[in-house]
């Protein structure tokens, strides 16, 4: 008992100072070195790390690889933009004085609704009037869509690559639904223009400021709401079933009712982002909403180390960074050198970046500690390793 | 006697492949607080015979009955959820967890969504994980995971997460495979003592351990039973010498 204290004990210590080290980073180190325009990207980079955050849970840990995490992420950023949009819409009506706008758009309703010869506001888009519920909205659409894709497939006990597949598909269609529905979504530009929420002006620095230190906040917040989940009874069942999907179907449990939740959770999660992202930079396009930045997604976990909500921030941060980095330093090769990042991070370890920081971050430590010549701390802490 | 007298009640199994019967009219009726032993040779049916009882695969025609229930017609986690719970011939335990985690995962408390979710790990939990832990002979192991285990101690995890479960009828596929003698003798003491309280069914190949071990015994024989009564009375019959023992 006491030996199983200690090792949770020692085990949570470890995850405590890693979260105040991504803390630091976020919320300190990024605001003192980066102007607004480099910050402001930052947010955008954090705004996919929820998808990441939530592929931790449904794939690092659930062993469900889903290939259109974008498609709620998407989805979540729609629900946002249509609210933002109806917003803008009545404002430019206000500006511009009802009886000049009158002659040429109808009052309140967005602009590509004229442009697509729609006088009246489609019923889907009533829900977004109101702030309250379209917040609801961020969360409760995507999650219903995972949930009757998790149901309809699950159930069926469809899984592995054949879900992939599927999660594939899912993000064309979502794509073709956007683009097409021209008169509803704003079709392939997407809903753009967007300025102010509530009558605030998102497009300040000062906002950007404190956009910024909303992202991060809330992707912190998420990521502690996660490790709450994934370490109860029901996160040890997700990495059951990851590992012995029978053996866990064979002590009593309906193992899909698991698969979905997790699959819905991931979808939610990533759906915050989606919205954050849509007030950290102004629009949402069907774009973002289709393979590959699904794909992406995964990606950032791969690098990051697909089991640790931490390693996956960084996964993102510097597959984005790096692709920012890259496209602006060597235009015609960046391809290259991303990809060549992925091999080697996937060949040399297969657990990511925390996988390493695993494997090799104690010792590391205990050789920076030496070096520092803090002998007390360093065998004090070699004590706690071992025990 | 009537269905509710036995621990399990099999009648007249069959299980039809493509018009291949891989089990054919199979009857076996174990009765409560015995261990009863499926022996036969490869190809038997003897596994298929498990995977019918645990719903992964479904009769063509017959009866299962545990108590009230007919588990033909129920799910595999309902099977469970009635008490009655099934080891693997491979052994079948979560790898990346310990071996305190893979108890207290098959403890029967939140078996649903929600109810994961709300579990906490009490001391009534804590307690029951060390006595189990204490009965399969891994209570020095509890920090181990699952992977590092030998081959034995795996099975007898696996046995553990099914007693943990709290299951009236066990079904155990070849629980002594790839152990030592030692093991063996130990796994034997294990099932005894088990047996007191629960009924348990086994498929085994090592006749030693099922002279060990078994109360009573079925002899299979490509998809049908040959014979049935005590080893004794069983491994006196000509025809099993001729299709096994013999051998």
């Amino acid at each position: 008992m006491k030996l199983l204290e200690s090792g949770v004990v020692s085990e949570n210590r470890k995850h405590i100072i890693s979260f105040i080290i991504l803390a630091a980073t976020l919320l300190l180190v990024f605001p003192l070195v980066f102007d607004i325009f480099r910050l402001n990207l930052v947010a955008k980079y954090l705004s996919l790390a929820f998808a990441a955050v939530g592929l931790v849970i449904c794939w690092g840990h659930g062993g469900i690889l889903s290939l259109g995490q974008g498609v709620f992420w998407g989805l979540g950023g729609y629900c946002l933009a249509a609210f933002l949009k109806l917003e803008a819409a009545v404002n430019i009506a206000n500006e511009a004085g009802t009886d000049q706008i009158k002659a040429l758009t109808t009052v309140g309703l967005p602009d590509f609704m004229d442009w697509n010869q729609i006088t009246e506001l489609p019923y889907i888009w009533y829900p977004f009037k109101s702030f309250p519920i379209t917040l609801i909205c961020v969360l409760i659409v995507p999650g219903i869509v995972a949930f009757i894709i998790g149901l309809a497939i699950f159930k069926r006990r469809v899984s592995g690559v054949y879900f992939a597949i599927i999660t594939q598909a899912l993000c064309w269609i979502m794509e073709i639904l956007f683009v097409t529905r021209q008169g509803w979504t704003g079709g392939i530009n997407g809903i753009t223009d967007l300025r102010t929420c509530l009558g605030w002006d998102i497009r300040t620095q000062a906002a950007q400021y404190t956009l910024y230190f909303l992202t991060a906040g809330l992707l912190l917040a998420v990521i502690l709401f996660s490790k709450k989940i994934l370490s109860s009874k029901l996160g040890q069942l997700l990495v059951a079933i990851r590992d012995m999907e029978d053996r866990v179907r064979f002590s009593g449990y309906d193992v899909s009712n698991f698969k979905i939740f997790s699959f819905c959770l991931a979808a939610m999660i990533s759906a915050v982002g989606g919205a954050l992202f849509v007030l950290n930079v102004g629009f949402m396009s069907p774009k973002l909403v289709t393979i590959a930045p699904s794909i992406y997604m995964v990606i950032f976990c791969a690098l990051g180390g697909r089991e640790s909500l931490i390693g996956v921030v960084y996964g993102t941060l510097i597959v984005c960074f790096g692709r920012t980095y890259f496209s602006e330093q060597f235009p015609e090769l960046w391809m290259f050198l991303m990809g060549g990042i992925f091999i080697v991070v996937t060949v040399a370890c297969p657990k990511g970046l925390a996988g390493l920081f695993e494997s090799h971050g104690a010792k590391a430590l205990a050789f920076l500690k030496k070096f520092l010549k803090i002998e007390n701390l360093a065998s004090k802490d070699k004590k706690e390793v071992e025990a | 006697m009537s269905s509710t007298d036995y621990a399990l009640y099999i009648e007249n199994l069959t299980v039809s492949f493509d018009g291949f019967k891989a089990v054919d009219d199979v009857s076996i009726y174990v009765e409560k607080g015995t261990v009863h032993v499926v022996i036969g040779p490869n190809g038997a049916g003897k596994t298929t015979l498990l995977d019918l009882v645990c719903g992964k695969t479904k009769p063509t025609a017959g009866k299962i009955k545990f108590d009230d229930y007919d588990l033909t017609t129920m799910h595999e986690q309902d099977i469970v959820q009635a008490g009655v719970g099934r080891k693997f011939q491979t052994p079948s335990i979560y790898p990346s967890l310990t071996v305190f985690e893979n108890l207290e995962v098959s403890y029967p408390k939140g078996r649903g969504v929600w109810g994961a979710l709300g579990f906490k790990r009490d001391q009534e939990v804590i307690d029951r994980i060390h006595e189990v832990a204490d009965m399969i002979y891994l209570s020095d192991k509890l920090q181990t995971p699952g992977e590092l285990l030998s081959h034995g101690q795996k099975q007898w995890l696996e046995i553990g997460m099914l007693l943990i479960a709290d299951l009236q009828m066990i079904l155990l596929d070849e629980p002594v495979a790839g152990m030592s003698v030692v093991e063996r003798k130990q796994t034997a003491d294990l099932l005894r003592k088990i047996s007191q309280n629960r009924s348990i069914l086994v498929i085994e190949h090592d006749m030693n351990f099922v002279r060990e071990i078994a109360h009573r015994v079925n002899v299979m024989h490509q998809g049908k039973v040959i014979a049935e009564g005590s080893m004794e009375t069983v491994e006196k019959n000509e025809k099993v010498i001729e299709v096994y023992l013999g051998h």
